[in-house]
């Protein structure tokens, strides 16, 4: 079954939303969806990006009242 | 109240001997006991490795007893933890004994795993173990020119090393006449040259400067070691003539083992630094075995054990805590052999890095010893 794991990159400098995300996805299932948070603008940014160049796929992109953006990156291979 | 500290690493120590200092009266009346059990009867200086690895410091300078860094109060017992019954608040170890806790720290630390990745550990060096830092050291006192290759695994602790390493290596075979000989061929996961916004941005300039390649947007998949070649799941494939790696980490088999978190790094709230869940009000996790999206580093540990360690001083005197980890995270940032800056940042406020000088090199050659006095809770 796949899952949905949540990555909580709010205030992270360092390693940052992006990394945190490759770390996790790296090590999930094919199938999982991880749902990244990120307090910092430049995840919309950036994140798609890699998940583009590797093949995975962003099922969709929020971004919430606190101004904290909601990630659904699934694991494509 | 009886405290069980997990790890005799930074923060396992420095969390130990400053609570045993703020509780000494307490200590004395029997009303507070603190044991550590830890891995080792060595205590090691983990960041003197990239020195090793330059042929600047050799193991021995990095190493001190355990015993001779703690307050004479505490109970030492060099006997690791291989069972933790977090339900029943014990834990059992190597030896067999088991140990009973009012309140455990989870200090046991991370550790590198190239042999995660395809061909990685044939074909890489790195500086994440003294013996590793030693080889290290003979691949690039042997290396004549080439293309050098580095590249970085997630998560990994110091977060400085990827930067670092490529800088002391420039200056080392600048020193030995072989700059015109070597490419080097700097590559980084995300897509710039350091996770920190404002250090990449001083960083990659300083790389076009030296002629350093850099390559962003890379996570290496596997090495072909037989034929020098490292491709990425990003697509691309690199030659190398000497591969240098910042190796991805886990926590300790044991924590997986004891299903306390995946791939070793447990759950833990970023500002009480309790474990997450049914345990939170009997245990504390800190340094590398967080799950907190911060950097592994050693003044990581150190910030958290000062505030953990404050917290559990006044719980044992007043029954409250009294303060939050705020994500303080200082990294020193050595940009080549005699020139180094720093990052400060927390949760909320960024770091902005100086240009570096010769005075923070200096700075940072002096606390690789005065971190001695730093574990024993004097600085
Ligand atoms: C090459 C290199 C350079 C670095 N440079 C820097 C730097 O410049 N600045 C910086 O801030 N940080 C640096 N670091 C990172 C820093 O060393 C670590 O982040 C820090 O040591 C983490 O502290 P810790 O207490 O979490 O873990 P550790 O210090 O690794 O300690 C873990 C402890 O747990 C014990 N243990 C393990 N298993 C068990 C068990 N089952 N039971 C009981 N005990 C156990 C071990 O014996 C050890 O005592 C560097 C690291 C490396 C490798």
């Amino acid at each position: 079954m796949a899952e949905t794991t949540l990555v909580d990159a709010r205030g992270s400098f360092c390693p940052g939303p992006l990394m945190e995300l490759i770390t996790t996805l790296k090590r999930a299932q094919v199938g999982d969806v991880l749902e990244l948070l990120s307090s910092d603008a430049g995840s919309a940014k950036d994140v798609p990006e890699w998940v583009r160049k590797v093949g995975h796929v962003l099922e969709r992109t929020e971004r919430d009242p606190a101004g904290v953006w909601h990630l659904f990156v699934r694991k494509e291979k | 109240m009886r405290i069980v500290v997990v790890g005799g690493g930074m923060a396992g120590t420095i969390f130990a001997n400053n609570v045993a200092r703020r509780l000494a009266s307490e200590l004395r009346a029997g009303k507070a006991r603190i044991t550590m059990l830890t891995a080792s009867d060595k205590h090691v200086y983990q960041p003197g490795w990239l020195y090793v690895a330059m042929g600047r410091m050799t193991p021995d300078e990095l190493e001190r007893e355990q015993a001779s860094l703690l307050d004479p109060a505490i109970a030492l017992h060099v006997d690791p933890v291989r069972t933790f019954a977090l339900a029943d608040r014990h834990v059992v170890t190597a030896s067999g004994r088991t140990h009973e806790y009012d309140l455990l720290v989870i200090a046991t630390g991370s550790r590198p795993v190239p042999e995660e990745i395809p061909g990685l550990k044939e074909a890489a060096i790195h500086c994440y173990s003294a013996e590793d830092a030693l080889h290290f050291y003979d691949r690039l006192a042997d290396f004549t020119g080439g293309r050098i290759l580095i590249t970085v695994g997630l998560p990994h602790k110091c977060p400085m090393i990827p930067l670092e390493i490529t800088f002391a290596m420039h200056d080392f075979l600048h020193d030995k006449g072989l700059s015109d000989k070597t490419e080097f061929y700097y590559t980084y996961p995300i897509g710039r040259a350091h996770s920190l916004e404002n250090v990449a941005r001083w960083a990659s300039p300083e790389f076009e400067r030296l002629g350093i390649r850099q390559e962003t947007f890379f996570n290496l998949k596997e090495v072909d070691p037989a034929n020098g070649l490292a491709r990425s799941e990003e697509g691309a494939e690199v030659k190398f003539d000497l591969l240098v790696t910042v190796p991805p980490h886990r926590g300790q088999a044991v924590i997986e083992a004891n299903k306390l978190g995946a791939n070793g790094f447990i759950p833990t709230d970023r500002y009480s630094l309790r474990m997450v869940g049914e345990h939170a009000d009997s245990v504390i996790v800190l340094g590398d075995t967080t799950n907190l999206p911060i950097s592994k580093a050693g003044s990581t540990a150190h910030f958290e054990a000062e505030a953990a360690a404050e917290n559990v001083a006044a719980l044992v005197k007043t029954g409250r805590a009294v303060r939050q980890y705020d994500g303080k995270v200082f990294c020193f940032i050595e940009a080549g052999k005699d020139r180094a800056t720093y990052a400060m940042f927390d949760y909320t406020h960024p770091p902005q890095p100086k240009a570096p000088n010769a005075a923070m090199h200096a700075f940072k050659m002096a606390y690789n010893k005065l971190y001695w006095a730093s574990a024993r809770g004097l600085l």
